[in-house]
């Protein structure tokens, strides 16, 4: 990629919707899908007629249960009679699925594009986490039936031992953000909590209690992007997309240092690259790490380099990364408060960002100016990092 | 801002019914490494981005895109998937070109049903499962029959009009090396071949194939400096009609989804369909041949079979109409029958396609998702001298 200064073409996002997120709703996924789709249309003023493009972002099929799952989904997301395509960076879905709207736009082949994701995890039995089952190589990893929370558990040791960070450390992120949803009418999992409910709550996999995971969700979101042009006559405060970034890493996760992700890095450089951002510590007044883990949100602080390494939970306990703080993450309550309904979780994210850098978060809206926000997204093993930078 | 996009280097690997000696990621590395060495560019240094087509459930892994960055050279690039068709893969990396802040885009797709013990039943859960898969049909790809049944009734044709067009693809194929499928058969044959999903007999379904197909474009700055025979990618389009869940909204008998797909392709190339000298196009089923040829306005409508009789759409015809055979010849590559189609386009446009290249300078690539999607993709080429 290289910097292109000469090129012009703004985008912007101009709407956002959200369903509730449920452990179980009783929508079928083009539901839930269109419920989020007509919210953003909406919130923009905008009817299905204005949108030019639709972008379709899923997590595995296997969640919905069905195969081609983009196809499935199209007509619930807008996507009748017009350029639709659905794109997937496992886990990552979610912040790609605005990425990838904005060089639809960005490339002018589209001047108003849907971008929707959708998640139902509930159907899966007996646990959604079956699925996991078969998201590893299959020659090798598949036959000693791995389970998904046993490589975070890993990478979350790995962190406290690199770190020196403990439990209670850590814990704090899940106390944080239970209490930031509780602003989010969204909302799955919002409690006021505190460190030792984390640490006394039940061990799933050590040193991974109950309470530091995201939970199972149902829901879908969506936003509205546009065209400079377009933007300006939808609405007076759009929100600029002012950098991109997408990083994949190999598949070999067991042969990574898992204490820092360097894939996040690279994405957030790309990102930062394109918005011309320099020293994102200080440039940056607002992000939505990924946060299916608590640890995760510090190691994706860290990616972001919003924090040297290994720095988070320092700065975590001195509340630098409060609603209030100088630099407050997860604003909405993120993937352990808000609820994790894979790709739809992300957009969520971004959703966010959009509505703080409207000043329309309400009871979630962050104590100091803000001009620019990050969100980021990872996914697959250990591997994808998705990054998009918005301003006001 | 308009900037020009070039397809300057293809690799493939494959094209039989089954590769056994290789795995499907050992397939993409081979048609990447051969892409790259046609392009003459390095993959871990020269490329801005890497998109791979792929769905899950093809490749019986649950978040199949983790094995997609090793094979292709994207480890640690920015790498993504799109679950979708190649041409759909190659929309995206034609949309990165031309925003500006990328100059060297490679594509990726590839299939390997012949992995797959269970293809009928992973067709059939691409049902919706609330009001099509409880029927249980006994075969799931029974909607291609009834929009061949709606689109025989619209235009008066009879079951030797569509006959015909596998027997024209598949002798078509005997010159061309990828073609497992090809196969010298007369009307009869066809006719009288076992049913396979009425009107179609056998012979008028294409068989599935392993394939692998990678390929790199360029922006125009970077193609003059890369390559002295660029192929200009000078439209995309594709389209959704419905989706799988809302097949009561498709019309019968038509291809909307092409037609836009193909309109959107000509617009955004600022070409007519006049202008068009070859089509690769859609052929899973015979009567998709016409029908698109048709959708994409090659052809007037209903007359695309006759003019497929009288010669038109032959290899020395005015428009040569899949003088590599097609899918009926080539087999289905699952995600990658879009590229299969563009690969043989850029191939006769780069005047490499051996014992069938025919004269053309500008083509029309157009495919289908196949059922029970109603997704089509169209690309046009040009080659460097065309006017």
């Amino acid at each position: 990629m290289r910097p292109n200064i000469h090129v012009k073409s703004k985008v912007a996002v101009v709407g956002a919707g959200l369903t509730l997120f449920r452990r179980r709703m009783l929508e079928t996924p083009r539901e839930l899908a269109w419920e989020a789709a007509s919210m953003a249309l909406e919130s923009a003023g905008l009817t299905l007629k204005d949108i030019d493009c639709v972008v379709i972002g899923t997590a595995p099929d296997a969640f919905d249960g069905v195969h081609l799952n983009g196809e499935y989904l199209a007509d619930g997301a807008g996507g009748i009679n017009r350029p639709t395509v659905r794109v997937y960076v496992g886990g990552g879905t979610g912040v790609f699925v605005p990425i990838a709207a904005w060089w639809h736009v960005a490339s002018g082949l589209c001047r108003t594009v849907l971008a929707v994701a959708e998640e139902k995890m509930s159907p899966g039995h007996p646990h959604p986490q079956g699925v996991f089952a078969y998201i590893w190589d299959p020659v090798l990893e598949r036959p000693l039936g791995p389970n998904l929370i046993w490589i975070f558990a890993l990478e979350m040791r790995r962190y406290m031992h690199k770190c020196g960070a403990r439990k209670e450390d850590i814990a704090l992120v899940s106390v944080k953000n239970k209490a930031n949803a509780l602003g989010h009418p969204a909302a799955q999992a919002a409690a006021r909590i505190t460190v030792e409910d984390v640490l006394n709550s039940e061990v799933l996999v050590w040193p991974v209690n109950r309470l530091d995971i995201s939970p199972v969700s149902d829901g879908a979101a969506a936003l509205v992007l546009a065209s400079e042009n377009e933007a300006r006559r939808i609405t007076d405060s759009p929100v600029w997309v002012e950098g991109v970034g997408f990083t994949l890493d190999n598949t070999h996760w067991y042969n990574r240092e898992l204490g820092y992700p360097r894939y996040v890095q690279y994405a957030a450089r790309m990102a930062y690259k394109m918005a011309g951002i320099e020293r994102p510590w200080r440039e940056i007044d607002v992000a939505e790490p990924y946060d299916p883990f608590d640890y995760k949100e510090l190691h994706h602080i860290e990616g972001l380099m919003l924090a040297r390494p290994c720095e988070a939970p320092k700065l975590l306990k001195e509340g630098h990364f409060n609603r209030d703080g100088d630099l407050p993450t997860s604003p909405s309550g993120g993937l352990l408060g808000v609820g994790n309904p894979i790709a739809a979780a992300g957009v969520m994210k971004v959703a966010e960002l959009f509505w703080q850098l409207r000043y329309e978060a309400g009871a979630r809206q962050v104590k100091k100016p803000v001009h620019r926000g990050v969100a980021q997204a990872w996914g697959d093993l250990m591997q994808a990092g998705t990054v998009i930078v918005l301003g006001n | 801002m308009s900037r020009r996009v070039a397809i300057i280097g293809v690799g493939w690997y494959g094209f039989k019914p089954a590769v056994p000696d290789l795995s499907f990621r050992e397939m993409m590395f081979e048609a990447s490494v051969r892409a790259a060495e046609a392009a003459g560019v390095d993959l871990r240094r020269d490329v801005d981005a890497f998109v791979s087509s792929q769905e899950d459930y093809w490749e019986g892994v649950a978040i199949s895109d983790e094995f997609a960055p090793e094979p292709i050279g994207g480890v640690l690039r920015p790498t993504f998937t799109v679950a979708g068709d190649g041409l759909q893969g190659l929309a995206q990396a034609y949309m990165l070109i031309r925003t500006g802040y990328f100059d060297v885009v490679l594509v990726e797709s590839h299939a390997k049903p012949s992995d797959i013990l269970t293809l009928d039943k992973i067709y059939e859960l691409a049902l919706d499962p609330v009001n099509v898969r409880p029927l249980s049909p006994s075969n799931p790809l029974f909607t291609a029959g009834l929009d061949a049944v709606a689109y025989m009734s619209r235009t008066g044709l009879e079951r030797e009009d569509l006959a015909f067009i596998a027997v024209k693809n598949r002798v078509q194929g005997l010159r061309n090396p990828r073609a497992s499928y090809a196969a010298r058969i007369s009307l009869d044959e066809v006719l009288e071949a076992e049913a396979y999903i009425y009107p179609m007999t056998r012979y008028e379904v294409a068989g599935f194939t392993d394939a692998a197909i990678t390929v790199i474009l360029a922006s125009e700055d970077a193609a003059r400096r890369l390559t002295d025979n660029p192929v200009w990618v000078s439209g995309v389009g594709w389209s959704t009609e419905t989706g799988t869940g809302a097949l009561a909204w498709h019309e019968w008998g038509r291809m909307k989804s092409m037609r836009m797909a193909a309109d959107m392709a000509y617009r955004t190339a600022g070409v007519k369909p006049s202008q068009i000298d070859l089509a690769e196009v859609e052929d899973r089923f015979s009567f998709m041949e016409p029908l698109t040829l048709e959708e994409a306005r090659l052809a007037p409508e209903g007359g695309a079979a006759k003019m497929a009789r009288e010669g038109v759409f032959s290899p020395d015809g005015s428009l040569p109409v899949n003088p590599s055979g097609g899918s009926l010849a080539m087999g289905v590559a699952l995600e990658a029958t879009g590229l299969a189609r563009l690969l043989e386009a850029y191939l006769q446009l780069a005047g490499a396609a051996g014992p069938h290249q025919v004269e053309a300078s500008r083509a029309l690539v157009a495919s289908w998702r196949g059922p029970p999607t109603y997704t089509s993709m169209a690309v046009i080429l040009e080659s460097g001298d065309a006017l």
